[in-house]
């Protein structure tokens, strides 16, 4: 037990880091979702953000001999961010102009995007030498990962054996864009104009289309701009995750479908995509933790986060309570009949 | 500026199809007056009143509004002109508070969501007009009456001059109905107009300025309230008696059938759609059921069916021609079918139930005889394709060369045909039926009508929902008015004039109850 | 003030559209898709686009001329694992189709495969050797369908009885069986230590368990018999869900309930009840399919076991209609993208993921092409109107 106590700050620290993979995914998810739009492309998404991000990086740093930390940043998040919406935009085209059925769509462009991640991540792997893990992208790697080392030392000397400094800002930024993007979502969608129009495509968009609001417009930008959200998700995947590299082992798609599984958790609420984020991290991560597990004790753990999500779907299922249900009309088509 | 018209219509008419809803309409809104619109049931009230809000575009005719001729082409334009129109239908989105459906859609101050101000000005609204309303509540957590209360202050909040109020009081109680007049006069005071439409005869005569009757898509005439009377109005919107020569021979002997007793049903919403009804039917007569639509009709004849869930204490019994008795309470339609009850049913809602759209007629034909063959996993095709067959040919269905379409590819008159065919076909002791003949032509409507007389001289006991008062007193040997969920009155079909069920219809008359 | 424009593209409802018609559309789809992803791969690797689609049909079925294959009925290996595949795949479609023609989103496919795959492993593991193989495979193939039928049960209790989103509820069952397989890979890891299965014989020589030797233990094995087996099992259940879907009551009760629940009611029908039985009914297909897996092609179990298919078979259900035998078209299709993109990865080296790229461009393109199936488009006139 002691064991455990002593390791909590580790597990807690890796905890964030996981979960802020899955909280990025999330956030662009419910966005979408609130605009009555299921996605289950958020896997290919995430894919699809994580080598667009890896490729503009590469060329710039190692392909263009590029310096400027500031240029990788930059290239990275606007390449990251602009293919994902690029992926979510084919699924906006197909599910609210052509108005194909979303979910179907939304798997077809989980192959899609797991395609052409691993594609475009085995050739740039080649490009670099050949060996899985041998791209290197130091200069946006420790973009990614910076954090001030003085801040962390004086409260971790403030606070010598739980070490708040370590745990609360020894992380790359896209820890705090995603607490900042949770918190700015929650407020766009309480208090501003457009977030109430936006919540009411996806709850009755019949009531919106008479209201005069656009509900394709709102569709199609929720759609585009969640999954570019998402791809950050990917994006944090590759350069803070597992430091600059590819790796093709499925592990994107395994985070996306748990980033799916979180919003389902926060019963499409931003804030609660922050703390369930990382309660799915220490979830997944506490087999490592946990003194005395055997390798098979360990892969049941990693079944909790699934599990939890279970029983949330579970109990949202029993009391009915109107704000805990999914936005009701997650997954129709609309389309106004002719008058 | 007294003389000025918030509203105008001129030679307005609108066509579905064959059918005209509305035949050259004129009429004129007064500004601070409220108008009622006064019809039976497809008497293009709504039809008139959408295209004011924007949802149909009229096929002829013109729109005035302050006597500026305008066009209206969707609620936005309506809105725009100062018209707000409150649906029967609810436009609401339920997580949301009152607050939140009122504003929304506008663009505020720059896009902030100011619930403060936003709370201020729905409160100013309440208090000028004298509506109960609590700016944070969710709608889920509301009354009906609550929510029509949040469209009307949504529709005020946008600055709306003209207020369209479509059969707002179907759904409330007499205390709700009362507190909304105060608040319409309040409205007018204020310089408002209003139009309400209605079948209330004695709510139009109290709040209304004026009357506009509508009868068949005609307009009938216009009359000040104030010279106005429940019998003068009734004769005004059913008009003179007609007679149809619908044949209603008398069955040789009439047995009991079934027996209604204590029958209360609520709504989702816990209001009470059929209020301690009771009534026989007897095998070898046809019953009517009149009222205007929305008094229960739906849900008495599913109570019978089981697809309602039954408030304790009501009883339902089935005497078969044997003289055997059952109890249909707490049994769902499989039990019904378990017990031997022979119960044929044309719901009003074809598609919504009753039918399978994607499937083809053969395939809906089966829908009551699939079961035949008990232990048996396979269906048995070729029965129900003969029972099709010759519902086609009885009945004269037209289909497109073949049987295998989708059956919602059929005009609606041949739906029905093949719905009333199939429920036919089974042999029942007991029928059913809903609007058996909304939109068919006469001669289909004389079929069915037919139809039926033979089902009843056969010792059947029919329930016949219908809509035109004058078919119901031809067709039917004995009348069940239902008004508001109670029964009004049970009349004798051949004796009874039209005028008097027009005022069960649309008054409660609590003697008329053991009118047997 | 205002003006009002017609609008440029004016959408309406088809009533219906003639079958030959709505397969030229497809068609059409697939044709476009096909020169988009040449367009794609030239673009990529500049390389000849027929020369890569040659590669790809080299890739399916092998050098040999795919006519002298069929007509001599001897069929190369490649061909044999094409076939295999296509039976794999159609095979768990099959099992969706019940539940999809009843409009109950069953997203869990892969977990009811891999939920059978563990049922079948665990006899083949724990009981080689120590029971006759007929019951072996009888203990084999009725502890899948359980197993799968179970994973399909519990969504279909939930939706039932509390309304519960089945689309979540079936997606979460799925990381909970790949979690489960995980956990019994762990605990039957061959050799120790390596974190696999390995290929499962009986005491290092016997194949007891492995579907082709179901009756001839002792004969050499014909190359492809395994696969005979399998082509045999996927027809029959094919058949059995056309019937089953066409012509039984069941199959009648579960049209009527995708159509209206309400009708459904009116005529008696169980809506819940149904629910469950159906999903049963997907589940117990889908975990024959996992019985398949382990005992027909891969003679192991790990959490790649389904390897993404029961997702794959839900776009192949659904642009199927829902029936049986058009999925086999479909996973022809698709499971000679998949092949053929592998056989270009290695003829041209590059990364085999290329075949996902094209499997969702086609995909794509024949999705969107159902619009123009259900759909007329006019190009309208911009007039102005009042």
């Amino acid at each position: 037990m002691l064991e455990f106590l002593t390791s909590l700050p580790t597990l807690l620290h890796s905890a964030i880091v996981f979960g802020t993979v899955i909280m990025l995914g999330a956030l662009g998810e419910i966005l979408t979702e609130k605009s009555g739009n299921l996605n289950l492309g958020v896997p290919g998404i995430m894919y699809i953000g994580a080598i667009a991000g890896l490729i503009a990086a590469y060329f710039y740093e190692v392909q263009g001999g590029g310096t400027n930390q500031i240029i990788c940043l930059v290239v990275a998040l606007v390449a990251a961010f602009a293919a994902s919406m690029a992926a979510g935009l084919i699924y906006s085209f197909l599910t609210i102009t052509l108005r194909t059925n979303q979910n179907v769509t939304g798997l077809t462009l989980t192959i899609f995007g797991s395609g052409v991640g691993n594609f475009f991540g085995c050739s740039l792997t080649k490009l670099a030498g050949g060996q899985p893990g041998q791209i290197k992208v130091p200069i946006t790697n420790t973009v990614f990962t910076a954090y001030s080392e003085k801040l962390v030392k004086w409260l971790d000397d403030l606070t010598p054996h739980i070490g708040l400094g370590n745990l609360l800002f020894s992380y790359g930024f896209l820890t705090y864009v995603a607490i900042a993007i949770a918190i700015a979502m929650w407020f766009f969608f309480k208090r501003t104009r457009s977030g109430l129009c936006l919540r009411s495509v996806g709850e009755n968009t019949a009531t919106a289309d008479a209201a005069g609001i656009n509900v394709t417009k709102y569709k199609y930008l929720a759609t585009c701009i969640g999954a570019g959200i998402s791809g950050l998700g990917g994006l944090y995947y590759v350069m803070s995750y597992i430091g600059g590299t590819w790796e093709s082992l499925g592990t994107i798609e395994a985070l996306g479908w748990l980033a799916v599984a979180l919003v389902i958790f926060t019963t499409w609420k931003p804030i609660r995509a922050i703390w369930g984020a990382y309660l799915f991290g220490v979830l997944y991560w506490s087999y490592y933790y946990i003194p005395g597990l055997d390798r098979s004790s360990m892969e049941l753990f990693k079944m909790l986060p699934y599990l939890a999500t279970l029983a949330i779907l579970m109990i949202v299922s029993f009391r009915r309570k109107p704000e805990d249900q999914p936005p009701a009309s997650l997954g129709l088509p609309y389309f106004r009949e002719e008058r | 500026m007294d003389n000025l018209n918030a509203i105008e219509l001129r030679n307005i008419t609108k066509r579905f199809g064959p059918v005209v809803a509305n035949d050259n309409i004129s009429l004129q809104l007064h500004k601070g007056e409220i108008l009622s619109l006064l019809g039976e049931n497809g008497s293009g009230k709504t039809t008139l009143m959408n295209m004011l809000g924007g949802i149909y575009f009229p096929d002829e005719g013109q729109v005035f509004v302050d006597g500026e001729e305008v066009t209206i082409r969707s609620p936005k334009d309506s809105f725009a002109h100062g018209i707000g129109m409150i649906h029967q239908h609810f436009k609401l989105v339920d997580v949301f508070t009152a607050a939140e459906n009122i504003v929304l859609g506008l663009e505020g101050d720059k896009g902030k969501l100011d619930k403060a101000s936003i709370r201020k000005a729905v409160r100013e609204i309440a208090d000028r007009y004298g509506f109960d309303i609590d700016p944070d509540q969710k709608v889920y957590n509301m009354s009906v009456s609550q929510k029509q209360t949040v469209e009307i202050v949504k529709v005020l909040y946008r600055g709306a001059n003209v207020l369209i109020l479509d059969e707002p009081t179907a759904v409330l109680t007499p205390q709700e109905t009362d507190k909304l007049f105060k608040v319409m006069r309040n409205m007018k005071k204020d310089g408002k107009a209003i139009i309400i439409i209605t079948h209330k005869l004695h709510e139009v005569l109290d709040v209304s300025d004026r009357v506009v009757v509508l009868r068949k898509g005609q307009y009938i005439g216009d009359v000040e309230t104030a010279r106005a009377s429940q019998q003068s109005l009734t004769d005004m919107m059913v008009g003179h008696s007609v007679s149809l020569n619908i044949k209603c021979p008398k069955a040789e002997e009439c047995k009991d059938r079934l027996r209604v007793k204590n029958l209360t049903v609520l709504d989702k919403e816990g209001v009470k759609k059929l209020d301690n009804v009771a009534f026989d039917a007897f095998g070898g007569e046809i019953l009517g059921i009149a009222g205007i639509a929305g008094s229960g009709q739906k849900e008495l004849l599913e109570s019978i069916a089981g697809l309602q869930k039954l408030q304790p204490g009501a009883e339902i019994t089935y005497i078969s021609p044997e003289g055997e008795e059952k109890s249909l309470v707490g049994e769902d339609p499989l039990d019904i079918i378990h017990d031997g009850v022979l119960l044929s049913f044309v719901p009003e809602d074809r598609f919504g139930m009753g039918l399978a759209g994607s499937l083809c007629i053969n395939d809906n034909v089966m829908l009551r005889t699939f079961r035949r063959g008990k232990g048996n996993p396979f269906l048995d095709k070729k029965y129900p394709a003969g029972v099709a067959e010759k519902i086609v040919n009885d009945l004269e269905v037209v289909t497109p060369n073949n049987n295998r379409i989708p059956i919602r590819r059929l005009s609606g008159g041949n739906v029905q045909k093949v719905l009333v065919g199939r429920e036919i076909s089974c042999n029942p002791t007991l029928l059913m039926t809903a609007y058996a003949v909304r939109g068919l032509d006469i001669n289909t409507s004389y079929t069915i009508y037919n139809l039926l007389t033979e089902q009843k001289m056969k010792g059947v006991a029919v329930i016949y929902v219908g809509e035109d008062l004058d078919v119901l007193l031809e067709l039917c040997d004995r009348i069940l008015v239902l008004c508001g969920g109670q029964v009004s009155g049970i009349v004798d079909a051949h004796s009874v004039t039209k005028e008097e069920v027009g005022l069960l219809m649309t008054q409660f008359r609590k003697e008329g109850a053991e009118n047997a | 003030m205002h003006e009002h424009h017609e609008p440029l593209i004016r959408i309406s409802k088809r009533d219906g559209i003639s079958k030959p018609r709505a397969w030229g559309i497809r068609l059409i789809a697939v044709v476009l898709s096909l020169i988009v992803s040449a367009i794609i791969i030239y673009s990529l690797v500049k390389m000849n686009p027929l020369e890569v689609y040659a590669s790809m049909w080299k890739g399916a079925f092998d050098e040999k001329s795919l006519f002298t294959q069929i007509f001599t009925f001897s069929f190369t290996p490649k061909t044999w694992y094409f076939i295999r595949d296509v039976m794999i795949l159609a095979c768990i479609s099959i099992g969706l189709a019940p539940a999809f023609k009843m409009k109950f989103w069953n997203i869990g496919a892969e977990g009811q495969v891999l939920v059978g795959c563990i049922a079948s492993a665990f006899f083949m593991i724990n009981f080689a050797g120590k029971m006759a193989t007929p019951l072996l495979f009888v203990c084999m193939i009725g502890t899948s369908i359980l197993a799968g039928a179970i994973w399909g049960i519990i969504p279909g209790f939930f939706k039932a009885r509390w309304n519960a989103n089945e689309t979540l509820f079936t997606l979460m069952m799925n990381y909970i069986a790949i979690r489960l397989t995980a956990f019994c890979v762990s605990k039957w890891e061959n050799p120790p230590g390596s974190n696999s299965v390995g290929s499962i014989r009986y005491q290092g020589k016997e194949r007891i368990g492995w579907i082709g030797d179901m009756f001839k233990n002792d004969n050499p094995v014909k190359f492809g018999n395994d696969y005979m087996w399998l082509v045999l099992i996927v027809l029959a259940v094919a058949v059995f869900m056309y019937i089953y879907l066409r012509k039984t009551k069941h199959g009648y009760e579960i049209a009527v309930v995708g159509d209206s629940e309400n009708t459904a009611r009116y005529s008696g029908i169980r809506v819940p009840n149904l629910y469950v039985r159906t999903m049963a009914l997907s589940g117990a297909v889908c975990g024959l399919t996992g019985f398949m897996i382990v005992s027909a092609v891969d003679h192991t179990i790990s959490t790649s076991s389904a390897d993404g298919r029961g997702f794959t078979a839900i776009i192949v259900a659904w642009l199927a209609k829902m029936n049986p035998f058009v999925m086999f078209l479909i996973s022809v299709l698709l499971v000679f993208l998949d092949k053929g993109a592998s056989q270009i990865a290695t003829d041209f080296q590059i990364s085999e993921y290329a075949s996902e790229i094209i499997s969702g461009v086609v995909l794509f393109f024949i999705l969107g092409s159902e619009f123009f199936i259900n759909y007329k488009v006019k190009l309208g006139r911009n007039k102005k109107e009042g």
